[in-house]
């Protein structure tokens, strides 16, 4: 579904990612994981090409995408929720989710209003507000709502777990689940381990910008060393 | 009472055009951070068409509202064509070319309009069936008036629907803040700019078409417009539509009674307004803090060192090969090579502030007027002789960057150009209104040099000296401590802070530093002319600062003094010409296009492609 090769990235002269690659195949969850700094938002950004890779190519349905502008890469049905939220805070709930707002996809499970506020219930209860006056687990649950409005065949997550109360966590493992029963390949970036091993079958380690490790999450979650190299805090 | 009332009326009036033209500018920055010049060339495009169209229109009463419509929306397919055409391909550069491409249009629209129109002002036809006036409390009120008022209240509720009730104005207001997000989401920021470019530039037609009946038709329009509704959008907060509304209210009630009261200094009184409200809220009455994309200038490769001992060399040579200049060239090139040297060292006084401190000023033809003004005034009202004004005129020109700087360092980024802006046209508007002593519009005449200094090799190496001496201060300045500190203010304000720098402070010494240096260079052009004037001061001198500067390359040193050259130069060559103009603005657009770096910085890159550089320097 989702294939990255050879991904290399600079900001500036500094190298952080260096030959990324990996593959996604349809309807997987797959958790990229590592320390702060490792690179992995840079890595769903470069996918998404909010940053400029150097070097690389990015397949997705078999169509290159890494020629694209990001707004052709969200048409192919590829969305992306960014980890600092990005809401509009000038818009309320509903207009927020109305500006993301794409044709129904083939292949794709449709999205609607009504379908997003059962699976975030606390947004119903805002629609009409400014999106300025949530919380922060109500603005998590917002970005990612207003991404799944594209009807996205599969989303890049960048760390959805990232400073929420533990209910709220909870509340968001089960709406990636329901993501994922839908059908929808989900690529998220985590450090929040408990996260990604409830909800990920498969394990990409990045350190210092490259690939170290991948595997099954099981398999990664048993393999000491594993854990002890890339993903003690 | 009854004239009160006419006399607010007669300001709603007004406000309502202006609110027209300054909501499709507000619009337009908060979108695209597009500062765009041409606005009021729109405005003034907007009523030439709609002049045309009306007179020849074969549609009786109706073809009034016709051709205004028609000639609005013909101005937003000439702004779609600019934003296609020429923004589209520097939208990467840093924000200021954007601002000096659209003021090349200004100067294409100009000759454009002289090319279709002639040169004489046009007296357009009173819109059928409005042209009487109602009477109100004893006074008349014309018709037309009213009805504009109700225009401008009907635009402000169409827009008001339009970006709250329906999805595209969300996308637009999402722009406003976030557009990069807002394209991860599938939208096209193309498009999005193209289609707010042809809303904000309908607004412009629109508002200009509209004055038809009201005014004549003139070549001034553009840049007389331009200045008020930067001022209302400043004022309202850039990207607010109600702040652009209540802005224009204010404004223009404020000069239909302050002609009453204060008939003398109206056009000073609005840009005090502005001054106050800025000064109280850094945002304009109704704006929030504009995200900031990317400062003008980058950090990463400005100015990191003198040059080396090898560059001092190449230096040395150069100011050699001009002083022998005398004897190898005729005395016209020895005028033109005098003027080189004093807009060498005006961009260089710009440079100073900008790619030393990060600061960006809109308004630098203030400090040079200044400067000029001073000079004229000293020696010729005050009869002291040219010695003692080239001390003085530049100490009027540091006094008066003191005091304006004193605010201006308060803000940061587009709102501090503004309000350097306001000030500089505070300075025009006294210049252009106390005519007993500056001569108003005829300016100061008969500015002479010393005898000593009247002939034009003597001249010329005074000019010479004084522009070195001038340029290689500030160069020495930008690299001692107290040029670092600057940098470290400009990079990284809250660590310099932290580690105790007053940085407000430093800023404000170089805003001083630079309107010194501005107000030498002014002095010596009011001598080598003879005469200073209010174009001194106008928008246009500032501009030329900043595109000497822009053109040359703001990261370099010796960009500013290229582009000064290149400038000078051009304007010489191009002004035997008719439409010097449109080709001047043409050749400004290109280099923005072409060379986004300016001169200096495209050449360097060019080498290093060519691999010629050599290594070291990137
Ligand atoms: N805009 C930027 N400019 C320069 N360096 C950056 C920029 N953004 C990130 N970096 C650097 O790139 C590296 C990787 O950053 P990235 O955000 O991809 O890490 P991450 O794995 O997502 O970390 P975190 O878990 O903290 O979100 C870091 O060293 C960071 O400092
Ligand atoms: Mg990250």
């Amino acid at each position: 579904m989702l294939e990255v090769q050879g991904l290399h990235t600079h900001y500036g002269r500094a190298e952080i990612l260096a030959d990324v690659s990996f593959a996604v195949g349809a309807g997987e969850v797959v958790a990229l994981l590592g320390r702060n700094g490792a690179g992995k938002s840079t890595t769903l950004k470069s996918i998404m090409r909010l940053v400029r890779p150097t070097k690389g190519e990015v397949t997705f349905l078999g169509e290159r995408i890494s020629r694209l502008d990001p707004y052709q890469i969200c048409r192919r049905g590829l969305g992306y929720v960014p980890e600092d939220r990005r809401i509009f805070t000038d818009l309320t709930v509903v207009e927020n989710l109305e500006v993301a707002r794409q044709a129904p996809r083939a292949g794709a499970p449709l999205w609607t209003l009504e379908r997003l506020f059962h699976l975030f219930p606390n947004l119903a209860e805002r629609r009409h507000r400014s999106a300025r006056a949530m919380s922060g687990g109500e603005q998590q649950m917002l970005t990612v709502a207003r991404t799944l409005m594209g009807n996205p065949r599969a989303i890049l997550l960048d760390e959805p777990s990232e400073g929420l109360a533990p209910v709220i966590v909870e509340q968001m493992a089960r709406a990636v689940q329901e993501l994922k029963a839908e059908g929808v390949t989900i690529v998220l970036s985590e450090q929040n381990l408990h996260f990604a091993a409830v909800v990920a079958d498969r394990a990409i380690i990045i350190e210092k910008g490259r690939i170290r490790y991948t595997g099954t999450m099981r398999a990664a979650l048993a393999d000491e060393t594993v854990r002890a190299t890339y993903l003690m805090v | 009472m009854g004239f009160y009332v006419v006399q607010f009326l007669t300001g709603l009036a007004s406000a309502a055009s202006l609110f027209l033209v300054a909501s499709g500018l507000t619009i337009i920055f908060g979108v695209t951070r597009v500062v765009n010049f041409a606005h009021g060339s729109f405005y003034m495009l907007g009523a030439f068409i709609a002049y045309s169209l009306v007179k020849t229109l074969p549609l009786g009463p109706t073809g009034f509202w016709v051709g205004v419509v028609l000639a609005a929306l013909a101005v937003g397919v000439i702004g779609v064509v600019m934003e296609v055409t020429i923004l589209r391909r520097i939208y990467q550069a840093p924000e200021l070319f954007q601002l000096v491409a659209t003021f090349g249009v200004v100067m294409v629209a100009k000759d454009a309009a002289l090319l279709f129109w002639g040169p004489e002002d046009r007296l357009g036809p009173r819109a059928p069936g409005l042209n009487k006036a109602i009477e109100l409390f004893g006074s008349r009120v014309p018709e037309y008036d009213l009805v504009v008022i109700a225009l401008g209240f009907v635009v402000l509720g169409l827009l008001w629907l339009l970006f709250n009730r329906t999805r595209w104005g969300a996308v637009v207001r999402a722009a406003t803040q976030d557009r990069e997000m807002l394209s991860a989401l599938g939208i096209n920021q193309k498009l999005l700019f193209t289609a707010v470019f042809f809303l904000g530039s309908v607004l412009a037609g629109l508002g200009g078409a509209l004055q038809l009946p009201r005014a004549s038709v003139s070549h001034q329009m553009d840049l007389s417009i331009i200045a008020t509704v930067f001022v209302v959008v400043v004022l309202g907060g850039m990207g607010s539509i109600p702040g652009a509304f209540l802005a224009a209210v204010i404004i223009s009630e404020l000069s239909a009674f302050g002609i009453l009261i204060f008939p003398k200094i109206t056009l000073v009184l609005m840009f005090l307004v502005m001054v106050v409200v800025l000064v109280a809220r850094p945002f304009g009455i109704l704006g929030k803090p504009v995200p900031d994309v990317g400062e003008p200038v980058q950090s990463d490769e400005t100015l990191t060192r003198l040059p080396s001992a090898l560059g001092w060399a190449g230096y040395v040579a150069v100011v050699a090969l001009l002083l022998a200049i005398p004897m190898l060239l005729s005395e016209f090139y020895l005028v033109l090579w005098t003027q080189v040297f004093i807009f060498a060292l005006f961009a260089a006084s710009l440079h100073f502030i900008m790619g030393g401190g990060g600061m960006v000023s809109f308004g630098h033809a203030a400090y040079f007027g200044l400067g000029g003004y001073g000079c004229a005034m000293l020696l010729v009202r005050a009869g002291l002789p040219m010695e003692a004004t080239l001390l003085l005129a530049p100490v009027v020109a540091a006094a008066g960057a003191a005091l304006f700087g004193y605010f201006c360092v308060r803000l940061s980024g587009v709102y501090m150009a503004m309000l350097s802006l306001a000030f500089a046209q505070i300075v025009w508007s006294v210049v252009f209104q106390w005519s007993d002593v500056t001569g108003g519009e005829d300016g100061v005449n008969r500015v002479w040099p010393s005898p000593w200094a009247k002939d034009r090799v003597v001249f010329y190496y005074l000019t010479l000296t004084l522009a070195a001496v001038g340029i290689f201060t500030l160069w020495r300045l930008l690299f001692a401590p107290f040029g670092y500190t600057l940098r470290a203010g400009r990079d990284s304000p809250m660590r310099a802070e932290s580690i105790g720098i007053d940085i407000r402070f430093h800023r404000w010494l170089a805003f001083i530093i630079s309107g010194a240096a501005a107000g030498v260079a002014g002095s010596l052009l009011a001598l080598a002319k003879g005469f200073v004037g209010p174009t001194w001061v106008d928008i246009p001198r500032s501009i030329d600062a900043l595109m000497m500067v822009l053109i040359g390359g703001v990261q370099t040193l010796v960009g500013p003094i290229l582009g000064a050259l290149t400038f000078v130069i051009l304007e010489d060559r191009l002004s035997a010409f008719d439409y010097w103009r449109s080709a001047f603005g043409l050749i400004i657009i290109l280099i923005c296009v072409l060379m986004p770096k300016g001169i200096v910085g495209s050449g360097r890159a060019l080498i290093g492609r060519l691999g010629l550089g050599g290594g070291g320097e990137r």
